[in-house]
């Protein structure tokens, strides 16, 4: 956050609005008891479980047999889930940015279902149409099929909201100059479009993978918790149910950490993606105090959490 | 002209397709198979002793875990956005933590610090208080997942709204209090409320840390979802269905509310 205000123009600071009443030290020291007690402690206490007979047992835990293969299985899924999401996320954000047709306005409103609707709820929804009574006769029900499904369903919105505000900035000048130079629509795509769209598009896989990777209620029901479908979040939650805390707590640990590899991975691409945008001019104007005209539906939006954050930094 | 045209139609055969197997004929298809039979086995389900006390649970976690991240959300954000420190970082990536962490895993972590032999066992022993497997340890799990989203919506519109107007308060004589309940609030009102409406979402249908922590006792500590879960495996398929329709609608109504909320602050 620092680094973001550093780029605004800011007050001098007598004049700047203080924390009413309380004043800063104590609001400080209540949002750092608060997050201590919530957040922090619960994880501390995880992480000396985990650790609690020793490094080598902690590797044990995680190296082998059904937690190995639950890690393997959620990555292999979480990565397919990605690139699936990846293709259709971008072309449903251009359907929304660049086509015109009756019904987009509550296509643009369902896009974000997956981000309301509860994840047990999408594991029952998709059995219906998926599983052995479907109506289609496509039984995906307990196979690794129904996991990508699930998880295609749970992170659709990022892509598709991290793209769509992209689309709407982007200048079309560079598109009909390519044109009328006589470029043919993929050629415009790959060349100009594609290149323009790839942060925002790195960002919002980067999420859904992220998502992918913990994802516990959706694939619970539909995809279920035999060997061969169990992923890492199952395995955790079978392994607390037969008492062994310590593989349990090491497993989280491990896919804690991937999670915030891929939350590192996605600031690294928003650092690149400002310094391009900088590098095109558009950042530079630091004197910008008003946002620009759909800035407010941009950081309205709860699967661009990151797009808050290159707003900062745009201004 | 006609390879334009074609591509177009292509592009929106694969778009609409893809959500229309993947969201819409999944929803459609519940709605359908929850009223095969008529309103009254779903109702009757959800209206019966075990249904009605998973649904007062589930509303009193809501009543207790939205506002408490709604006062310190706001507060959060003013110190983020408004007070430069060295550690603002820091409470920043732990504010999107539990974003990244599995809901099993948030489960997990509490169930550690509170079960038997965790950290504050024997104190919590003595105090007679009971944490898991009851309502505290559930209302945690839903403070724990739901802290981010007021913070993160708050933020952004502290930063674009400036500080030009408080500064104007101050100098026209508003003391700390009146320009934030004047001047700050009303501005940043439709962020805040924004983040109000996902938190509620979120823990309405918090499932994997919950079912982690609460034990899953029907009549006692079973949430909606959880009811959702547990009728769906005791093949109660009028329970289940009539729990999960009624979740679907809540989040029909939240879509709603996020799309009035995105106009709103469009206009």
């Amino acid at each position: 956050m620092e680094a973001h205000a550093a780029h605004r123009p800011v007050a001098p600071r007598s004049r700047q609005f203080r924390l009413p009443g309380v004043g800063a030290g104590l609001g400080r020291g209540v949002v750092v008891l608060w997050l201590s007690i919530i957040v922090l402690l619960p994880l501390a206490a995880m992480l000396d479980k985990s650790l609690s007979e020793g490094i080598g047992h902690f590797w044990d835990q995680v190296s082998q047999g059904q937690a190995k293969k639950s890690l393997e299985l959620i990555l292999v899924c979480s990565l397919i889930v990605a690139g699936i999401n990846a293709v259709f996320g971008t072309i449903v954000a251009w359907l929304l940015v660049r086509d015109n047709f009756p019904g987009k306005s509550i296509l643009n409103a369902i896009i974000d279902l997956p981000f309301a609707l509860p994840t047990i709820v999408a594991s029952l929804i998709l059995i219906q149409l998926w599983g052995k009574n479907s109506p289609v006769g496509v039984d995906i029900a307990l196979t690794r099929t129904a996991i990508v499904v699930a998880l295609c369903f749970v992170t659709l919105p990022f892509v598709v909201r991290a793209v769509q505000p992209l689309l709407i900035e982007m200048d079309r000048d560079m598109e009909e100059a390519a044109a009328s130079l006589g470029a043919g629509g993929f050629t415009i795509f790959r060349r100009i479009i594609f290149p323009n769209l790839l942060p925002g598009l790195a960002a919002g896989v980067a999420l859904a993978f992220a998502r992918a990777l913990g994802e516990y209620g959706s694939v619970l029901l539909f995809a279920g918790g035999k060997p061969d479908t169990q992923v890492a979040s199952i395995f955790i939650g079978q392994q607390i149910e037969t008492g062994n805390e310590v593989g349990a707590s090491a497993v989280s640990i491990v896919l804690l950490l991937m999670a915030l590899v891929c939350l590192f991975v996605i600031t690294l691409i928003q650092r690149w993606g400002t310094r391009h945008e900088r590098a095109q001019g558009a950042g530079a104007g630091g004197l910008t105090v008003m946002p620009v005209a759909d800035g407010g539906m941009e950081t309205l939006d709860p699967g661009a959490e990151h797009l808050d954050q290159e707003d900062g930094q745009r201004e | 002209m006609s390879r334009s045209t074609s591509s177009r139609w292509g592009l929106r055969a694969l778009g609409l397709g893809y959500i229309a197997v993947l969201l819409v004929a999944p929803l459609i298809l519940l709605f359908y198979k929850t009223f095969e039979e008529g309103i009254a086995p779903p109702f009757e389900a959800i209206t019966s002793g075990d249904g009605l006390h998973a649904l007062k649970l589930t509303l009193l976690t809501v009543v207790i875990a939205v506002p408490l991240n709604t006062v310190f959300g706001v507060i959060c954000s003013l110190l983020l956005v408004r007070h430069k420190w060295k550690g603002n970082w820091l409470i920043d990536a732990v504010i999107n933590l539990p974003f990244a962490i599995s809901p099993v895993v948030i489960g997990l972590s509490l169930f550690l610090l509170y079960g038997k032999q965790g950290w504050f066992e024997p104190g919590l022993a003595e105090a007679g208080i009971k944490v898991l497997f009851s309502t505290p340890g559930i209302i945690l799990a839903c403070v724990f997942v739901s802290v981010p989203f007021v913070v993160r919506e708050t933020v952004p519109v502290l930063q674009e709204i400036g500080t030009e107007q408080e500064q104007a308060a101050e100098t026209l004589g508003a003391n700390g209090w009146q320009t934030f309940w004047r001047v700050t609030l009303p501005a940043i009102r439709w962020g805040v409320v924004y983040g109000v409406v996902l938190s509620t979402a979120r823990v309405l249908g918090e499932f994997g840390a919950v079912s982690v922590v609460s034990g899953n006792i029907s009549g006692e500590t079973q949430t909606l979802p959880l009811f959702v879960e547990k009728n769906y495996e005791n093949f109660n398929l009028p329970g289940a269905f009539g729990a999960a329709v009624l979740l679907a609608l809540l989040a029909l109504v939240v879509l709603m509310a996020m799309n009035l909320l995105k106009r709103k602050e469009a206009a």
